[in-house]
């Protein structure tokens, strides 16, 4: 047999594992961490959500539903949706619940790239993104927000990254690591950079639920957008149900069409049990919402407080659960002072180059932990920095 | 109010610089809300939610359904003070329903409880009845999940 590089797919093998390998074996050898690492909400999903899972198993509801979700749990994201951000999309032919949110990125992409398309991503983002891009055959081309920009995607650097190649935007706002967000005028302008182009838009409001002062605004509630606009989206983050893996994609029938053909192919349906959690979260789970968010509020003000006395220097975020403090003052290599950090003070936090080479120089800190945590945390992050 | 209310309730320890932070206001406001909600009897004290269960201390509690005839004129407020004047008595509802008072006592055994229940509780004048009911176990109490530790199961994964 030939070695296994040549039996196996170039494109995925050319694909680098996510994350900073050293850094992560590192912390996994390590014991009595304090981490500020993790991606997920640290609340359990609210117990009456769970009830409702419980009890599709206790009635027997253990079947494949149909391929595109419950029509109910159609419904009832439809009128979410309309609810909480005045959107309109038919739970018949619009809406397609999928795997987590990551299935409907997923599915989108593939729905939309041909080989040699060129997709233009925000960077520093999800690390997802690249990788899915590369998968469907397209072209990742990479737009880096900035510091000064409040790590929001302008309209200039848009314009200037468009060629006659490019086929989609994803736009990824609220922004994790960043925490950035657009608002309505952000969107006006870089919608006026799409008007007229044959752009698609793949947003993706995972975090849409998590902005601290604005809400949310989705860019397909924006002026001639929603006819281009793929809106992903999900659970996980909003009634912290990450490991229920359900999400859903949103978009016009004639693209849902073709998006719903990826998902029926690969996956068939979502978890049923998770579906029925999911109506109960979306029918009754406003308060819950309103209730995490408010307990990040007061832990994102208490970090970025923190950080800042510290003399890290830190962007306030505006949505998400995550802060990206600099720490390129401290004259070292982002995965360097994480690496140190973490033998000499026992904090992890996530090596800003993990999400892009343009993410040298900060680090991403989530604050999806109590205040006592990472009270504890700041304290021996403060040791560590003196001690440079 | 409420806001700043709702976070020490849940810990009292917290700091009133921590406070303000969390709340974006000023620490010296803070801490004057606090000093007038302790003033004006909103805030009746700071305490340590312990699991004696834990400990090698015995202790016993009870919950008793009272019926009384309320008086005339003072309804049921003074014999309620009568009741809650003991310090064996935690605590003290006027309910609705089928019985008139609530009332949780702690002693350190079952006998002990008891014998007061018979030798104080149930000879007040317009108390017509009791009914003791001893608490097995306590699984949540105030809020707190007792007996549970709390873990994060989350792992490190960084995705």
């Amino acid at each position: 047999m030939k070695p296994y590089r040549d039996l196996l797919s170039h494109t995925v093998s050319a694909l680098e594992p996510s994350g900073i390998r050293k850094y992560f074996d590192l912390l996994d050898s390590m014991e009595d961490v304090i981490s500020l690492t993790v991606g997920q909400p640290d609340f359990i999903t609210p117990w009456h959500i769970r009830v409702a899972g419980i009890e599709s198993l206790e009635a027997g509801r253990t079947y494949y539903t149909s391929n595109s979700g419950l029509l109910s749990l159609r419904e009832s994201i439809s009128n979410y949706l309309h609810r909480r951000f005045g959107l309109s999309y038919d739970p018949k032919s619009e809406i397609t619940v999928t795997v987590g949110g990551s299935e409907a990125i997923d599915a989108a992409v593939r729905a939309i790239t041909d080989p040699g398309d060129e997709i233009i991503i925000p960077v520093p983002c999800f690390v997802c993104y690249e990788p899915i891009v590369r998968m469907a055959g397209g072209t990742p081309v990479l737009v880096e927000t900035t510091a000064k920009d409040s790590f929001k995607l302008t309209a200039e650097a848009l314009r200037a990254a468009i060629t006659d190649k490019t086929k989609l935007l994803i736009l990824p706002f609220p922004n994790n690591p960043t925490g950035a967000i657009l608002d309505r005028s952000d969107l006006e302008s870089i919608a006026e950079v799409l008007r007229g182009t044959d752009i698609l838009v793949l947003s993706d409001e995972i975090y849409a639920e998590l902005t601290y002062g604005k809400r949310h605004v989705s860019i397909a509630s924006v002026e001639g957008m929603r006819e281009r606009t793929v809106i992903a989206s999900g659970f996980s983050k909003s009634y912290a149900m990450t490991g229920w893996r359900l999400g859903y994609v949103c978009a016009p029938t004639e693209i849902s069409r073709e998006i719903f053909k990826v998902h029926q192919y690969a996956i068939m349906c979502a978890p049923t049990t998770s579906q029925y959690a999911a109506i109960e979260a979306l029918d009754a789970g406003d308060g819950d919402i309103e209730m995490m968010r408010s307990e990040y509020d007061r832990r994102r003000r208490y970090i970025v407080d923190g950080l800042n006395s510290i003399g890290l220097r830190c962007f306030s975020p505006e949505g998400a659960f995550y802060v990206w403090p600099y720490i390129g003052g401290a004259g070292m290599g982002c995965e360097k002072f994480c690496e140190r950090l973490l033998y000499e003070a026992g904090v992890a936090i996530v090596p800003g180059t993990a999400f892009g080479a343009c993410g040298e120089g900060y680090a991403r800190i989530s604050y999806a932990y109590s205040v006592a945590h990472i009270d504890k945390a700041l304290k021996k992050i403060k040791g560590f920095t003196e001690s440079l | 109010m409420n806001e700043i209310l709702n976070l020490i309730e849940n810990d009292a320890r917290l700091t009133s610089e921590q406070i303000a932070v969390m709340l974006g206001k000023e620490t010296g406001d803070v801490r004057d809300m606090i000093e007038k909600c302790e003033k004006d009897g909103v805030i009746l004290g700071y305490r340590a939610v312990i699991d004696w269960d834990k400990t090698d201390r015995e202790y016993a509690t009870a919950f008793i359904e009272v019926k009384i005839t309320p008086q005339r004129d003072r309804g049921f407020d003074r014999i309620a003070e009568r009741i809650y004047r003991y310090p064996e008595v935690k605590s003290l509802y006027l309910m609705s329903g089928s019985y008139d008072l609530a009332c949780i006592i702690e002693g350190r055994t079952m006998k002990e409880v008891a014998y007061f229940v018979a030798q104080k509780l149930a000879p007040l004048e317009d108390i017509v009845s009791t009914a003791t009911h001893f608490v097995l176990r306590k699984y949540k109490s105030d809020g707190i999940v007792f007996g549970a530790v709390e873990e994060d199961m989350r792992g490190n994964d960084f995705i």
